[in-house]
């Protein structure tokens, strides 16, 4: 379980309404790789992740991490899978404190009776100090330690994202799902986050997958990038092979005829 | 001030790490342990039925205030478990056993109205439970030649491993031993993590489905829980009642219940326990007020409700963490005197979150 996986998307489509959110796309990201997803505003970008974290049901295509095919699990299924995933508009437990937010980020390897929990059994007590272990090992690697008994809702959104991403990384994924994980921040916190997906990358071997709009980002951390517009794929390739895509750039800039 | 350190993860698991949380809570259970010595009787039932109603508000506050699913029919689960450990008792089921089944019962119960809830959301669910309430209050009218239907039904008297605890103390000592015990366990819940996983549904339900907690599930515990919690307050209310009626089981009773967590303050268990205070010393409160008060007041029927409904609009304006978002901040006044500002405690903008996936 803990070896990245390809994850294979075949024509992969949902349609809202009479809207084709996503049509007809169909990508591989390797182990290993950083894949990054562009495209205009409504492209349907954050619609193929929740496709693959199964928030949505796809109207028709297949999506398959390994040999597991994630169509045949609920979405509170697919972390186990090795699958872990960041939101664009940040989806903490406002209420809850740093190490708390971390703790539920465990789990997925975590076993949960109400009753021993209840009474606290001394099992209970072994199981949190292991788990809060794992917990420590990323509050080290993205340095979150000054923060760790703050309650969310006093943090600034900077630390909000590091802590999103933390969560994400404590249920040990294979693959990370990343939905801008740069919008919002200011350029030392965007040189932060290059740094530490280079890190998650090299030191864990996580496969990302990221959405992003900061171009400079996608150049520096991106081994591949696929442009969508309008729900289908435009190209995929490196960085720069995209960049040069007349398609993509009438996507972006408008027709120059 | 006083600072923390701590050595090891174990210090982050325990209770009453501070040394004034030890002092404060060793005063607490020190008075309530000794209270039979120097309180009247009168007071004394009044302190043991303060005790089952903050065992009542825990019940109701691991569902609405950790979990976030709000119930305005929880008087039902007081109802039945009453119910059902009155009649057990009848027919010669031992104390013990009798409020072993009680929980039992008012666990499934709830799970099976958790597991219809599930899917609900704010208003609807609202409504739901609502109606919930409405249809065993009246199921406890109607069956009546299980519950006695209106005419009420008697409670057997406090039996407890065959010794008879007809005393007052008698009776507040059981209360106590169960009042600490559901705290304790309560708070056992919030340090683990089925407790965690309740809190993240209440937080964000789409970020909790996405690290592997099952959400409906997660709610069916949560209700069934509250429902053992509260039914077992229910079957230590019924000794204080000692005679049942359908109608105090009402949608009045929920309303109350909730009212006792939201002025204690949402989403702690001391909230709770204080939100039970405010109800029990309230109605004795209004009694020495009824007599210094000129009779044209005094006397005026409505009183208590009246103020019951002011009390509550002045927390939610003022206050509104309740008593406990209070009792937060004098606490810091003083541990951190004298760095307490009026805006220390003033959130700042919180984030939009997204509605899209509901």
């Amino acid at each position: 379980m803990n070896t990245p996986q390809r994850l294979a998307v075949r024509n992969l489509s949902i349609v809202f309404g009479g809207v084709h959110a996503v049509e007809d796309v169909s990508f591989d990201v390797e182990p290993g790789e950083t894949f990054a997803i562009i495209g205009p505003n409504g492209a349907g970008k954050s619609t193929i992740f929740n496709l693959i974290s199964r928030l949505y049901e796809p109207s028709a295509g297949t999506i398959q991490y390994g040999q597991q095919n994630l169509l045949d699990l609920p979405a509170h299924k697919v972390v186990h899978a090795g699958i872990g995933r960041t939101f664009q508009n940040i989806e903490l437990f406002e209420q809850a404190t740093v190490l708390h937010n971390l703790l539920v980020g465990r789990h997925a390897h975590m076993r949960r009776n109400p009753f021993s929990n209840f009474l606290f059994l001394p099992g209970v007590r072994k199981n949190e100090i292991a788990h809060r272990e794992k917990v420590e090992d990323i509050i080290d690697l993205l340095e979150l330690a000054p923060y760790r008994d703050e309650r969310i809702a006093d943090l600034s959104y900077g630390a909000r994202k590091n802590v999103e991403l933390a969560r994400a990384l404590c249920a040990e994924p294979t693959l990370l799902l990343l939905d801008e994980p740069a919008s919002g921040l200011n350029n030392e916190e965007t040189d932060d986050i290059s740094f530490w997906l280079e890190d998650i990358k090299h030191d864990l071997g996580v496969t990302i997958v990221m959405v992003e709009h900061d171009m400079n980002l996608v150049g520096l951390v991106a081994d591949r990038v696929m442009a969508i517009n309008e729900g289908r794929l435009l190209a995929i390739g490196s960085p720069d092979e995209v960049r040069e895509n007349p398609e993509v750039q009438r996507a972006y800039l408008g027709v120059a005829e | 001030m006083e600072f923390l350190f701590k050595t090891a993860y174990a210090d982050d698991i325990r209770f009453l790490a501070k040394r004034g949380e030890k002092i404060r809570v060793g005063i607490v259970v020190i008075f309530l342990l000794a209270a039979p010595f120097f309180l009247q009787d009168y007071y004394l039932g009044e302190l043991g039925l303060l005790l089952v109603y903050a065992i009542a508000g825990i019940g109701l506050m691991v569902l609405t205030g950790h979990t976030g699913q709000v119930s305005f029919g929880h008087a039902s689960f007081l109802g039945i478990g009453a119910y059902t450990h009155s009649i057990l008792l009848s027919y010669g089921v031992p104390f013990t056993v009798s409020l072993l089944l009680t929980l039992l019962v008012s666990a499934a119960i709830g799970m099976a109205l958790g597991r219809s809830a599930s899917k609900m959301h704010g208003f609807y669910l609202a409504i739901a439970t609502l109606a919930f309430g409405i249809l065993i209050e009246t199921v406890f009218g109607e069956w009546a030649s299980l519950t006695g239907g209106y005419m009420g039904l008697a409670v057997p008297s406090l039996k407890v491993f065959g010794f008879s605890l007809a005393e007052v103390w008698q009776q507040y000592y059981v209360d106590l031993v169960i009042a600490l015990l559901i705290v304790w366990g309560a708070a056992n819940l919030f340090r683990s993590p089925t407790g965690r996983s309740f809190v993240a549904v209440r937080d964000s339900e789409l970020s909790a489905r996405c690290l592997g907690v099952n959400v409906e599930w997660v709610k069916i515990q949560a209700f069934g829980v509250s429902a053992a919690i509260t039914g077992l307050a229910g079957a230590l209310l019924a000794h204080h009642l000692t005679y049942l009626a359908p109608d105090v089981f009402g949608v009045l009773e929920s309303l109350k219940l909730l009212l006792m967590i939201v002025v204690g303050g949402l989403g702690t268990i001391l909230g709770a326990v204080f939100g039970a205070i405010v109800i029990s010393v309230l109605p004795v409160a209004l009694s020495f007020l009824k007599d210094i008060l000129p009779p044209s007041i005094g006397q005026t029927a409505g009183i208590e409700p009246l103020l019951f409904g002011l009390i509550i609009v002045l927390v939610i304006v003022f206050e509104p963490g309740g008593i406990y978002g209070r009792w937060m901040k004098i606490r810091f006044f003083f541990e951190t005197f004298p760095y307490y500002r009026k805006s220390s405690f003033v959130r700042q903008k919180s984030y939009l979150k997204t509605e899209r996936m509901r």
